[in-house]
């Protein structure tokens, strides 16, 4: 029994236990300066990390080199099991159907309507007819409370809902990772909680998620690993639980401390 | 020597009337469709290319407009190419525009925010894609007020076509005021032409900047 490979003894075999994303010695600059000084990171399909840090410890850089917006110099990347080539447009295109990301300021196409919004992309990526696009597109908003906003114009729309319908844009190309880059930092805090929720609702249905956040107690419920980083390196990394309570290193429990401040 | 009324005057400046509207249309055109493929080269191909691009428009923004219609009418000529006067005052009117064109739409294209780029490229969308659907639409609606602006200019820069013997509205003048001996009556007529022809636009223009940008019409 003991004997039996690992993949049949887990509970779900059909899942190869493979990280969906695999970063290796990743080191990025901008010119001179060092912003990433060599990231290594296995996330497994499924999880929930949450990145957290200084402003400029290189998280969001981070999160951006898994899509390709910013480039890397040196080290490797892949997203299940494809290497990330910058060079190659159709690669990126294949990487990017895989990782959707979510922006701190929506940035939705404000001159479509909030379903055309969603529509776009799949109509254009993944050929999908409007009909069948337009479908999706009202499932999708249902399922992120914004079913009556379809002919909505996005400025016609709070921030909260503009970030959910940015949520819906992303999923409508069926990813199978999520980047979210600090996307309740430019709401009001009271529309902070709508977004937290759907956001939620995403990783209890399995998404694998990398979030940079500033909302720790968001990490400390949601995430199942959370990483400090400092000065361009992964610093911390552990459950959320280790990380909040009993924190190693002095920089994370300076960091910690600066935000009860 | 012949008697010229008021009517005989107006009725020949509106006659060589169709002229400057034909000419302002041909340029504008001709430079939209040039300033547009020259934008589109410049956002797709890279710096190299927007270096090259830069000298084209700094070429033509850096000399008078009257200079280029010389070159492209005697220069043309020089090299063995017979031209006539329309094709000069087109062909210079064209280049002229579009390097106007091309730099206020390449403006436009800026001004639409790094964040749109960024969330069509996340979405995979291809180069082609991101500016066609998401970019050029919202730069566009920038772009109307200041193309329209421009217009005006473009329509009274087609006066100096005149002087490699286009007949439009000022070179008609001319000869009326040559034959008449009341110039000042003939060029305040042909100014007021132009004014009926400008003035519009300007209003069309300034109307349309003072609607507020990035709003379904």
């Amino acid at each position: 029994m003991a004997a039996l490979p690992d993949i049949t003894d887990s509970q779900t075999p059909a899942v190869p236990r493979v990280p969906i994303v695999r970063i290796t010695a990743l080191r990025k600059s901008y010119g001179d300066n060092e912003v990433l000084k060599g990231i290594d990171l296995d996330v497994m399909r499924g999880e929930v990390i949450a990145l957290i840090g200084k402003s400029g410890s290189g998280k969001s850089t981070l999160l951006r080199c898994i899509n390709g917006l910013e480039q890397f110099q040196d080290g490797s990347l892949t997203v299940a099991g494809k290497p990330l080539l910058h060079e190659s447009a159709m690669a990126m295109r294949a990487l990017r159907q895989q990782v959707g990301m979510i922006f701190q300021s929506f940035n939705l196409f404000p001159h479509l309507s909030v379903g055309r919004n969603v529509m776009l992309a799949p109509t254009l990526v993944k050929q999908r007819t409007a009909k069948e696009a337009a479908e999706q597109a009202r499932a999708l908003l249902a399922r992120v409370g914004l079913a009556e906003k379809f002919d909505a114009m996005p400025d016609q729309l709070s921030g909260g809902q503009q970030q959910r319908v940015a949520i819906a844009r992303a999923l409508a190309m069926e990813p199978q990772v999520l980047l979210c880059d600090e996307i309740t930092s430019a709401l009001d805090p009271e529309l902070v909680g709508e977004v937290l929720r759907v956001v939620e609702s995403l990783a209890d249905e399995g998404m694998t998620l990398l979030m940079v956040t500033h909302e720790m107690n968001f990490a400390r419920k949601v995430a199942d690993r959370v990483i400090f980083m400092h000065q361009g390196r992964v610093h911390e990394m552990g459950a959320p639980a280790e990380i909040f309570g009993s924190p190693r290193t002095a920089e994370l429990r300076q960091f910690l401390k600066s935000l009860d401040d | 020597m012949v008697e010229f009324t008021l009517w005989d005057i107006l009725r020949n400046l509106a006659l060589a009337l169709r002229w400057t509207v034909a000419l302002s249309l041909i340029a504008f055109i001709g430079g939209g469709l040039v300033g547009g493929a020259l934008l589109c080269l410049r956002l797709a191909l890279g710096r190299k290319t927007g270096r090259l691009i830069a000298t084209y428009v700094g070429l033509f923004q850096g000399t008078p407009l009257l200079m280029q219609l010389f070159l492209a009418y005697f220069g043309l000529a020089l090299l063995g190419i017979e031209v006539s006067a329309w094709t000069a005052a087109a062909l210079a009117l064209t280049l002229y525009t579009s390097a106007y064109l091309v730099e206020i739409w390449r403006g436009c294209v800026e001004a639409v925010p790094r964040g749109q780029w960024e969330a069509a490229r996340s979405l995979a969308m291809s180069f082609g894609e991101q500016l066609r659907h998401v970019i050029l639409p919202q730069a566009m609606r920038l772009a109307i007020a200041p193309t329209v602006g421009f217009l005006v200019q473009v329509i009274k820069g087609t006066a100096l076509a005149s002087v490699i013997g286009f007949v439009e509205l000022t070179k008609a003048g001319g000869m009326i005021a040559n034959a008449s001996f009341q110039p000042f009556l003939v060029f305040g007529c042909v100014a007021l032409f132009y004014f009926a022809l400008c003035f519009p636009v300007s209003l069309i223009a300034q109307h349309l900047e003072r609607k507020p940008h990035g709003r379904a019409a």
